[in-house]
């Protein structure tokens, strides 16, 4: 039996293969497709603390080998989320990552402390989402900001904190040292890159919101060389995520220096993609005699 | 027993019914629980392709999966190219298809403008009795007509007036005067708002199918929603899934 369980700040994961946050809402939807027992962690679509209705339709649009989305941090609230949400995930032997969004520094602070009592076994805060105008991507493009908000929610999470980083930044490895330097736990990465697509028959955009966060597998090159990059600067875990479709680019990512990795847009091409991933990672680790899943975390330098 | 699955299938008939339109035949039996108004999820083989197209049932047998689609960009592209023996992945049947039960006793009319004309097959096959149908092409190739015409008393309208009356499906409705006490919908969102306004004027009720841009089809992503008049249970905001709460939605029920 290959070894797959990995740690990040304190807490083990069965194996590094996780959910990215908003494409896979709270895993009721995909339970239908995916063991979510099978899974090291279910990472939750964004929970603000009230609920928020969204941007205008359209909200998507494909663009080749990937997607735009402007859903603009759509969620029921943090109250339906303690009650309906997270007694789903309690039924399953899998780590639950609750992604955190606000449009204020309080709001944040109002999630992070509701969750405290929650079994919520870490908090992903999302600084980096494109697609609201206040919050959220503006504490994720200037280092100071960061570094006050990280340092603000470390104060008063109860559970370790992951600082999701927008890859929409000069340099990456700024954000990932202000968050560290702030007492993050972990960082993840990368959000969506801000994007634009073109309806040129209606000569207008795609997206009611204008832009949109590109994802899909013409982001991975992008996500596997910054993922890299912030692995060199920094000394606390990385969860990489970026157009992950099979196991082998799960691997890529690994050997960049992530800990653990997330899968996005590629459920909604493959429902079962989350499980096909860590199906593909253990076929690696087969076929190249890998023991340990440590043994190639990393391993590129 | 409706609980939805994704699948390899078969195709084993396609045929352009009209410049653009094409009828395929899947052998399936993923669509053997399928209500009328339900879709299924087709997705493209191309690689630069990510998302599923939304594809409405047509027709749903026990062994057989009928759909009616129009070429729209790459992925129905795609499909367009597939003939008898290749395979197709699917996955459905999805969303919550028209309420039948609304329809007891009253007599019911079914309108389709354009693509939305194909779930109305399904629709009128399982409505009790003989419904009227009303549909609205471009011009005189009135796909789906002798389908229809096997199914309910069907009239045409064509923008081009090449068939039937001249106009829309609306046009078709103030000029055939069906004494209707209950509407069923599908097609693009201005037919869909007349629709709604016709109802409303004579206080009878109208379910119209919805459509929106969909990435997972089955509830996560929140990409298709609909603004809904009142909270919506699952979202606690005024927005329902038109994948999950729909496509079909009362039209009081919707700010459309």
């Amino acid at each position: 039996m290959k070894k797959t369980e990995v740690s990040i700040a304190g807490v083990t994961f069965k194996n590094p293969v996780m959910t990215a946050s908003g494409t896979f809402g709270s895993g009721m939807e995909y339970s239908e497709f995916v063991d979510l027992n099978r899974l090291g962690a279910v990472v939750t679509k964004g929970v603000a603390s009230t609920p928020w209705p969204g941007n205008p339709t359209p909200r998507i649009a494909e663009v080749y080998g990937g997607m735009l989305n402007a859903i603009g941090l759509q969620n029921p609230g943090i109250d339906v989320f303690l009650q309906r949400d997270l007694p789903f995930l309690a039924q399953y032997d899998t780590r639950v990552i609750v992604n955190v969004c606000g449009k204020t520094m309080e709001e944040y602070v109002a999630v992070v402390e509701r969750l405290g009592e929650s079994r919520a076994d870490l908090l992903e805060i999302n600084v980096s989402c494109p697609n609201v105008k206040e919050g959220a991507i503006a504490f994720g493009q200037n280092a100071d900001a960061l570094y006050a908000i990280t340092a603000e929610i470390k104060k008063k999470a109860r559970q370790p904190v992951v600082m999701k980083l927008s890859p929409n930044v000069t340099d990456i490895t700024e954000m990932a040292r202000a968050a560290e330097a702030a007492g993050a736990d972990a960082i993840s990465l990368i959000n969506t890159l801000t994007g634009m697509k073109i309806d040129i028959q209606r000569r207008t955009f795609a997206l009611a919101n204008k832009t949109g966060g590109l994802s899909g597998p013409a982001i991975r090159p992008i996500a596997v060389r910054m993922v890299y990059q912030c692995a060199q600067a920094v000394k606390i875990p990385i969860i990489g995520m970026g157009g992950i479709t099979c196991g082998d680019d799960a691997v890529e990512f690994l050997m960049a220096g992530a800990t653990a990795v997330g899968v996005g847009a590629a459920s909604f091409s493959n429902p079962c993609a989350a499980a096909e991933v860590l199906d593909g990672i253990e076929d690696y680790m087969e076929r190249n005699n890998v023991e340990d899943i440590h043994e190639i975390i990393g391993c590129v330098h | 027993m409706k609980q939805k699955r994704k699948a390899v299938c078969r195709v084993l008939s396609q045929t352009e019914m009209a410049p653009g339109i094409f009828d395929m035949q899947i052998e399936t039996d993923l669509g053997a629980q399928a209500l009328a108004g339900q879709f299924v999820m087709v997705y493209p083989k191309a690689e630069s392709t990510l998302l599923p197209r939304p594809i409405s049932i047509c027709e749903a047998e026990d062994t057989k999966l009928r759909i009616v689609y129009r070429v729209a960009g790459k992925g129905t592209e795609e499909f367009s190219g597939y003939g008898p023996g290749d395979q197709i992945a699917l996955m459905g049947p999805l969303g919550n298809g028209f309420p039948l039960l609304e329809a007891d006793g009253k007599r019911a009319v079914l309108l389709g403008g354009g693509i939305g004309i194909p779930p109305l097959l399904q629709l009128a096959k399982s409505l009790p009795g003989r419904q009227t149908i009303l549909a609205g092409y471009r011009d005189h190739r009135l796909f789906l007509k002798e389908d229809l015409e096997k199914a309910g008393d069907f009239y045409a309208a064509t923008e081009d007036g090449s068939a039937g009356i001249r106009g829309n499906v609306l046009d078709a409705l103030k000029e055939y005067r069906p004494d209707a006490e209950i509407l069923y919908a599908c097609g693009p969102m201005p037919m869909l708002r007349a629709v709604k306004a016709y109802a409303q004027e004579r206080e009878i009720p109208a379910y119209l199918s919805l459509e929106e841009r969909m990435a997972c089809g089955v509830g996560a992503c929140l990409g298709c929603v609909c603004t809904t008049v009142k909270r919506d249970g699952h979202s606690h905001v005024n927005n329902a899934r038109i994948c999950t709460e729909g496509p079909v939605f009362e039209a009081g029920e919707v700010d459309i």
